[in-house]
């Protein structure tokens, strides 16, 4: 721009065309620093509100409600990233087990003929200790704490 | 010698007896001339039961040669400690083994006093084999009591070490169904141990050292060793795979096999070499063992087919999850939970091959429907994480637009600041 | 409103300096914007692990699992986490640029003595943070980083061992170690780092841009701080932020697996890249040297190079003396190559 230096002390006296110039730039400038402050902004306030999941399910969960276990019956629910044994005894005691079997990783189940923890692959089988107690599994299963809250079973790592 | 010496000294000479007494029978083993002679013999047939006895369990529980062979083990020359009149046995004959050993470990009373919890029916089961059996008509080259438990080193059954110990099983029963020589004139394979050792459960055995998987005697018995009638393959098999087991006894197979006289599990298994199965088993296509009974047009065929189709299909629908799921995860996207949810398909997959043994394709549809639900979730899944991905390259792409024009509507500012007002020297 | 806020809180005086300041304008002037895109940077890392404190949880059982929940379930989790890892490498980088242009500009002298020292401080903090905030989500990589780490720290003598369990808060790496370091990294260090940050950035102030001594004769042009200066800073602020986005979006950092105490090292295992010429050169020394342990020799060189950068103003002192220029370019170019092709070697092998 072929403008001559203006005195470094006082305010320039501007063309109209220039003026308007320099208000559409600030006009702008305004409005796109507030648009990318909002676009920074926006994900901040919601990444600070609660997500669907309210926190990781890893050492604690909601097996199950208390009426979908029957006495004498089991039901398989989501540790974490691992499954595991409810099972409601005789005595209506609740106890909650890994329902990994201990021999090679298959999924054990309740048997309510021999009130006992089964493994389908090898025949392997636990008492409601999760003790190993025939067949294969050279392990007990891990056993998991079992409160009760309302009408909601949850499970505890030990 | 006076009375008073005579009288001084008898005390003492019965003290210094006691306490020589005291310190032999404090030592660990009794005296036994039979092991002091024979392990300085040249002979090794001599000498070695002398040395191998050393290890052997019975010598930890107190006992020595003359409590099997008899004789007198505190004299100490031959004659007399071989003396018949003490007992001396001798070396029993191949046919009186079992009564050797049996004198002791039949004896209820007696065994209880060393192991409560030992079985004391092992001579009589024995004779319920076939080894026992032949042994009894007369043949001599059949397997007795040390043929497998060795002797003079009897080793406990939990000793690693041991001739019995499950891993070591298998070469024992070996050295003699493996010497086709050996076995010519009883006209039976030699080949069991090389098709036994090529199988999943040699495999699990000896290479993944799971001591439950099955060795000879966990299918044959050990005392009353007898391969399993044909009707009745399906119960020892069943006492692990108790499943395949129940399945089968109700299906359709059951009663076919039975009338054709065909071996239940084996005849589709083999005994020895039981390999991996795979999906290449079931089906009507060529090397389906299925085929080898049923032809196009008869309900078996049918159902074959079904559940190889079934199965095809299920595997197909998990490998299309699993390769979307990994595409989402090499691109950046966390998908470890959908992951491991496909694992229940996996697990209905198992589920279904073990269901063929039902020979119901019925049966078979009802876990592979749950399974292709979970598979089609797993996809869904990952074309969401994709998605997402997307989504976010989009978001990228615009926010990028914004962040460039305000970066350059700054440039600008400066730009004109400076030339209203220049940079002064 | 300036003068309600000045009647109470004498902000007048700082703002007359703030205003009054002028930058010099020359060819080297591209390197003053380094030190202001680090403190930048460490603003991004200051509210992001501020939003990452939210739901991050510093026990061995959780920390995981926690930043896990972070990315797949928090909204724009992803991207706060991804630009929190992004950007503390990014202001390690600026602060390595910033340290170099300093030192090659001399900067550092008369009276800007205690401004370098002051800086160095904030270096050895910085590589605090990063040793301390890698260590946090608990995977594979970072417990094994942290063992050799720490193990390094460990072969000092004398002091090696009481400094190893004062770090890992026990004689192992444990869930002890992760609850000291979370600590260390949102709290003893971001209070650390604002004290000399503050001292830092108001010496800056104080003593306004330094000219190189090859410049000092000539009549330089100034702009002024603010607004050009501040504003130029910002034009480069923002393309880091549009940096930062693009990286979070088409590199997102990994999560890894979770730690494990008893399975075996991963094969290939090496430090972040800011660690690796260092790593690198102990790889290469021999095991023993004129009779002592190799790698207690390398750690020690290079406790004595930190040092020394300390000291760097105080060695440099005195009037211009060409030879001593000379040398103390020739050590900071030789320094600089060692760090590039360690650093290089160290990724290619």
């Amino acid at each position: 721009m072929n403008k001559p230096l203006q005195d470094r002390t006082t305010q320039s006296v501007e063309p109209p065309g220039l003026e308007s110039r320099r208000r559409f730039l600030d006009y702008l400038l305004g409005t796109s620093a507030v648009a990318t402050l909002g676009a920074i902004v926006y994900p901040i306030i919601r990444f600070m509100s609660p997500p669907k999941i309210i926190e990781s399910t890893e050492s604690s969960v909601v097996a199950a409600k208390l009426n979908e276990v029957p006495v004498n019956s089991g039901k398989i629910f989501k540790f974490g990233s691992k499954p595991g044994i409810l099972v409601r005894t005789d005595s209506g005691e609740l106890k909650a087990f890994s329902a990994v079997c201990t021999h090679l990783d298959c999924i054990v189940q309740y048997q309510s003929e021999t009130k006992q923890i089964w493994c389908a692959c090898h025949n392997g089988q636990y008492n409601l200790n999760g003790k190993n107690v025939g067949g294969p599994p050279p392990r007990p299963l891990e056993e998991f704490k079992v409160n009760t809250r309302g009408d909601e079973i949850v499970v505890t790592k030990a | 010698m006076n009375r008073d010496e005579h009288n001084f000294l008898a005390p003492v000479l019965v003290a210094a007896l006691m306490v020589l007494a005291f310190f032999t029978s404090a030592s660990a083993q009794k005296k036994s001339s039979c092991i002091d002679c024979h392990v300085k013999l040249d002979d090794p047939r001599l000498s070695n039961p002398a040395k191998l006895f050393d290890n052997d369990v019975h010598r930890s529980r107190g006992l020595s040669c003359n409590d099997c062979h008899g004789g007198d083990p505190n004299a100490d020359t031959s004659e007399a400690a071989k003396d018949p009149s003490k007992g001396y046995l001798g070396k029993p004959r191949t046919v009186d083994i079992p009564a050797y050993c049996g004198k002791c470990h039949s004896d209820a009373n007696l065994m209880k006093k060393f192991n409560p919890s030992l079985r004391v029916d092992q001579e009589s089961e024995y004779y319920t084999s076939v080894h026992g059996k032949l042994l009894k008509s007369g043949e001599q080259k059949v397997a007795t009591c040390i043929s497998c438990h060795t002797v003079h080193g009897i080793r406990a059954v939990s000793d690693p070490l041991s001739s019995v110990y499950p891993l070591n099983v298998a070469d024992t029963c070996g050295k003699c169904h493996g010497n086709a020589d050996y076995m010519r004139a009883f006209k039976i394979p030699t080949d069991q141990f090389t098709k036994f050792r090529a199988s999943v459960h040699a495999k699990a055995l000896y290479d993944k050292q799971d001591l439950s998987a099955p060795t000879c005697n966990d299918c044959h018995g050990n005392h009353g060793a007898t391969p399993p009638g044909i009707a009745s393959v399906a119960n020892v098999c069943g006492q692990c795979h108790a499943r395949q087991a129940d399945l089968f006894q109700t299906s359709a197979h059951k009663i076919a096999f039975d009338q054709k006289g065909l071996a239940e599990c084996i005849t589709c298994h083999s005994n020895h070499h039981i390999a991996t199965p795979t999906d290449q088993l079931i089906g009507t296509q060529q090397g389906a063992l299925c085929i080898n009974c049923h032809t196009n047009g008869d309900k078996g065929f049918a159902a074959a087919d079904h559940m190889r189709t079934r199965i095809d299909q299920l595997i197909v629908s998990i490998d299309k999850s699993n390769e979307i799921l990994s595409l989402a995860e090499r691109k950046g996207m966390e998908v470890s939970k959908p992951k491991f949810d496909l694992k229940g398909a996996t697990d209905a997959l198992t589920h279904a091959r073990v269901l063929i043994h039902s020979s119901s394709s019925s049966e078979v549809d009802k876990v592979i429907g749950p399974g292709l639900d979970v598979a089609g979730k797993g996809y869904q899944a990952g074309l969401d994480a994709l998605a997402e991905l997307s989504f976010r390259r989009k978001g990228l792409a615009v926010s990028l637009v914004f962040i460039l024009f305000l970066a350059l509507l700054v440039y600008l500012k400066v730009r004109q600041l400076e030339t209203r007002q220049p940079i002064a020297k | 409103m300036q003068e309600w806020l000045d009647e109470r809180l004498s902000i007048s005086a700082l703002s007359d300096i703030a205003r009054k300041k002028e930058v010099p304008v020359h060819r080297y002037s591209i390197w003053y914007y380094f030190g202001g895109m680090t403190l930048f940077l460490f603003v991004v890392q200051v509210v992001t692990g501020i939003l990452l404190l939210l739901y991050y949880r510093p026990s061995a059982e959780n920390a995981f699992e926690s930043v896990q929940f972070i990315v797949t379930e928090v909204q724009f989790g992803w991207l706060i986490r991804s630009i929190h890892s992004w950007s503390a490498n990014l202001m390690i980088a600026t602060l390595f640029i910033h340290l170099f242009s300093v030192f090659f500009l001399r900067a550092y002298r008369r009276p800007r003595e205690m401004t370098w020292v002051s800086g160095v401080v904030l270096l050895f903090i910085a590589i605090c943070f990063g040793f301390s905030g890698y260590l946090l989500p608990w995977n594979k990589l970072a417990f094994f980083a942290t063992k050799v780490g720490t193990e390094i720290a460990g072969v000092i003598p004398i002091i090696g061992h009481p400094v190893l369990r004062f770090l890992r808060g026990g004689d192992d790496v444990t869930g002890a170690t992760l609850t000291r370091f979370f600590g260390f990294h949102v709290a003893v260090l971001p209070a650390t780092a604002t004290v000399f940050l503050a001292v830092h950035v108001l010496l800056v102030q104080l003593h306004g841009m330094s000219v190189p001594p090859s410049l000092k004769d000539q009549k330089l042009k100034k702009m002024k701080f603010i607004p050009n200066f501040l504003l130029r800073d910002l034009i480069g602020w923002i393309l880091a932020i549009g940096v930062l986005a693009a990286l979070a979006a088409l590199f997102p950092w990994e999560l890894g697996e979770k730690a494990d105490a008893f399975s075996p090292a991963p094969a290939g295992i090496k430090p972040e890249w800011y660690f690796l010429f260092m790593f690198q050169t102990l790889k290469y020394l021999p095991a023993k040297i004129l009779g002592m342990d190799g790698e207690v020799l390398g750690i020690m060189a290079f406790n004595v190079v930190a040092l020394l950068l300390f000291f760097v103003p105080f060695l440099d002192r005195g009037p211009e003396n060409r030879r001593r220029t000379l040398i103390f370019n020739i050590i900071g170019v030789l320094a600089l190559l060692y760090i590039l092709v360690m650093t290089i070697i160290g990724y290619v092998t």
